[in-house]
């Protein structure tokens, strides 16, 4: 019966992105729209990822050097794993949960209200493709600026690290560098942006999916909010492991 | 001119429209009035397709509307124009980006072109001076209009409107009564007002349609209404014993004379 429910929401999820991606009516309604939601949901996100990477970098680094790093191991090991976990899942994977849970509930939120105060029943009177004109600058924004919110995020990490060094005298800056110069393949940072891709449509379409299907009145709005961050964030996991899997 | 033909709508097991078949006339206010629950706004929402009939047809000037493909349905749609219950105005937007989005949206015109439309249409409704506000800051009788001049801006042959007065003062919805007739004989346009507002039904109902229990129970104008010997619907319009009163005082003194 579950199984029934969930293929039964599946097909609604997988119609309403076919009715998505159509061709925008009006490209400059629709420029203005992507604009609008890259300003909303891209831009405005880059202070919490910036804020939470530092924190992040910095205590991975504090972490692996007060823990790990013992009189037998390599200087570098230190700034070795702080990069590696920050490039491999922190700036992808974690940033795009915590990122589910803000952009996600706005837009869930956003579009559960549009539809219950009957906007949506409203632009469907005029001819317009309610779906493609509300939820595909949303998709396009978020994913057009996810690749730079990871890289900033990845950055900002670093940064963290060194201010533990720095600032709080951890170790020496040179057997950071030493640690972060050690061994990089450059295809873990693209590694990191393929994934983040893949988050960023499934925190952009999964929340407007909920958003869109929203019956009744404010407390189904709220639900809606809160099962779609649910939702997404199973599915940023989920899709981690494969993704991890296929792109090593 | 809007046909309706035997046209039945259920859901699941209940039928909620059984057999309604009218005409709603152009340049005339069409009220369809009933009580809660008879099902008019499911007519309505059936009518501008937000809901597939069971069956029947529905004409819109012998274009039959149910067998309609979806992209001949969303053409349809640009000739109609509807106002919500609850005026469902972009709440992102100001006063005058709602009135220009239908503009925005399918017309050609030049962005000084959109602007001075948009300001016509507030005009028309009486609502200069509000054009930067947000929906949000406005009382619910200018939303009402807002929603009007939206409604008109694109010129729509048809109007539909859920419940315009809900909600509204007395006087207020009789301004919005009067706008919504003076516009409708201006652009000579088909406009449905589905409404329980008995003040509408005496003051601009020029056809209306009474649904009962999902049937259609009686059909005239305003003035064939205190002399209508139907019962089902001397009940629903004279509900309070005031009415009744008064009733009986009309017909008495009608006699008399």
């Amino acid at each position: 019966m579950i199984i029934k429910k969930w293929l039964t929401t599946f097909g609604r999820y997988l119609l309403l992105m076919g009715r998505t991606f159509s061709r925008p009516e009006r490209m400059r309604m629709f420029l203005k729209q992507y604009v609008k939601e890259m300003a909303q949901l891209g831009v405005n996100s880059i202070g919490i990822v910036l804020l939470i990477s530092f924190f992040i970098g910095a205590v991975i680094c504090i972490q692996m050097k007060l823990n790990i790093e013992s009189p037998w191991m390599p200087r570098w090991v230190a700034g070795y794993t702080t990069r590696e976990i920050m490039l491999l899942e922190f700036s992808s994977s974690i940033m795009c949960l915590i990122l589910a849970g803000k952009v996600g509930s706005n837009i869930a939120s956003e579009i559960g209200t549009m539809r219950v105060t009957q906007q949506i029943d409203a632009l469907e009177i005029m001819g317009v493709n309610s779906a493609s004109y509300l939820i595909l600058p949303k998709i396009m924004g978020m994913i057009t600026l996810m690749p730079f919110l990871v890289i900033f995020s990845s950055a900002m990490g670093i940064v963290g690290a060194y201010a533990t060094s720095y600032i709080g005298h951890i170790m020496p800056p040179d057997d950071l560098t030493v640690g972060l110069q050690h061994d990089f393949r450059a295809w873990f940072m693209w590694m990191s942006i393929i994934k983040s891709i893949f988050f960023a449509f499934i925190i952009s379409s999964v929340p407007a999916f909920f958003g869109y299907t929203v019956e009744g009145g404010s407390v189904n709005v709220g639900k809606a909010s809160t099962d779609a961050v649910v939702c997404s964030s199973v599915l940023i996991l989920f899709s981690d492991v494969f993704l991890t899997q296929l792109l090593s | 001119m809007i046909e309706v033909k035997h046209l039945y709508k259920s859901f699941e097991d209940k039928d909620v429209l059984k057999d309604i078949s009218t005409t709603f006339e152009d340049g005339k206010t069409n009220l369809i009035i009933g009580q809660s629950g008879s099902g008019k706004t499911v007519l309505m929402k059936n009518l501008v397709g937000l809901l597939e009939p069971t069956k029947g047809q529905i004409l819109y000037d012998g274009r039959d509307f149910v067998q309609m493909s979806k992209y001949e349905k969303v053409m349809m749609r640009r000739e109609m124009g509807m106002i919500f219950q609850s005026a469902a105005l972009f709440d992102s937007m100001t006063v005058l980006e709602n009135v220009m989005f239908p503009l925005d949206m399918f017309s050609s015109m030049t962005f000084r072109e959109r602007v001075h439309r948009a300001q016509e249409c507030l005009e028309r409704v009486n609502l200069e001076g509000a054009d930067e506000k947000y929906p949000g800051e406005i009382s619910g009788g200018m939303q009402k209009r807002v929603a009007i001049a939206r409604a008109i801006a694109l010129n729509p042959k048809y109007l539909f409107c859920d419940e315009p007065n809900s909600g509204l003062d007395p006087k207020t919805s009789l301004v919005i009564d009067e706008l919504l007739q003076s516009i409708t004989r201006e652009f000579n346009m088909t406009t449905i007002i589905n409404t329980h507002d008995m003040n509408s039904v005496m003051g601009i109902g020029e056809n209306i349609i009474f649904i009962y229990e999902g049937n259609k129970e009686w059909q005239g104008v305003s003035s064939q209404i205190m002399g209508s010997d139907n019962q089902r619907l001397t009940d629903f319009i004279f509900a309070s014993d005031l009415l009744k009163n008064m009733r009986q005082l009309v017909i008495q003194s009608g006699l008399q004379k």
